[in-house]
């Protein structure tokens, strides 16, 4: 874990969590945990709802794919960054998993409502910039930055 | 139009989180495909579904729905139940099919406009 770190200056924060594959009991609790951060950082609506969004799904992913993950979440001032990175089978063709209603999923875990071939869609979706990087055998990375509008001055 | 009514006039089985009855509900969503709910389903919306596995709670959690509506007199699972309670989620059972809850609550909440 990495520790927080605190920055009133540029108003920074870093904020580090593990996830665990095949644990689908604790499925969402890191998404649930950002969201509240970002509630508790008084952050628009919008950006939250969006942000709960890309987290969920990649949590989820990992969850569903991968031996262990961890997200590292960025607060500025300017943008919401998210970026998981596990440890797992990676994808050898990520354009496929990309299309809408591509999945490799299990029937079990199709059968718990996962694996519709939805989420790396709806991540790209909801993201103002995505960036998906994977070697077979070994992981994924992904990094979702959503932007936070700026007030323009008086 | 809080869900506590809509559980009285609909004969729903309140299984979780009696005290929340007076939570808002402001819409709904049905959908048994869990990212479909996550991307397309709103805060305060009542949730109707068929899963009863404990993602449902997450779910519910993180989108900050009014409360989650199981059809077809479909029980919980009991990881899903102990979870619910612990997370004051509520959960109602409902013995009608999806379709016909989901157009009794749609009027229901139009009627309330």
């Amino acid at each position: 874990m990495k520790p927080a770190v605190n920055s009133p200056e540029n108003n920074l924060d870093n904020y580090s969590f593990n996830i665990e594959g095949g644990n689908f009991n604790d499925a969402g609790t890191v998404s649930t945990r950002i969201k509240s951060i970002l509630k508790q950082r008084g952050l628009p609506n919008d950006i939250v709802r969006r942000s709960s969004i890309v987290c969920y799904e990649a949590e989820i992913n990992i969850v569903s794919y991968a031996r262990k993950g961890t997200v590292n979440l960025t607060v500025t001032s300017e943008a919401v960054e998210i970026e998981l990175i596990d440890e797992g089978p990676g994808i050898p063709d990520i354009k496929q998993a990309m299309e809408q209603g591509y999945s490799t999923a299990s029937q079990q875990i199709r059968e718990m409502g996962f694996g519709a071939g939805m989420g790396l869609h709806n991540i790209k979706t909801y993201s103002d910039i995505f960036d998906i990087s994977s070697e077979v055998n070994k992981g994924t990375s992904l990094k979702m930055i959503i932007k936070i509008p700026q007030q323009t001055p008086q | 139009m809080d869900i506590g009514t809509i559980a009285k006039e609909l004969n729903l089985k309140i299984l979780s989180a009696s005290d929340r009855m007076k939570n808002n509900v402001t819409g709904g969503y049905t959908g048994d495909l869990l990212s479909d709910v996550m991307a397309n389903s709103h805060e305060g919306d009542i949730w109707i579904t068929r899963q009863v596995h404990q993602n449902i709670v997450a779910i519910a959690t993180l989108k900050e729905h009014a409360g989650v509506i199981l059809v077809n007199s479909c029980e919980p699972a009991k990881d899903t139940l102990e979870r619910a309670i612990q997370e004051n989620v509520p959960i109602l059972i409902s013995n009608l099919p999806a379709f016909e809850i989901t157009g009794k609550i749609y009027d229901i909440l139009n009627e309330a406009k």
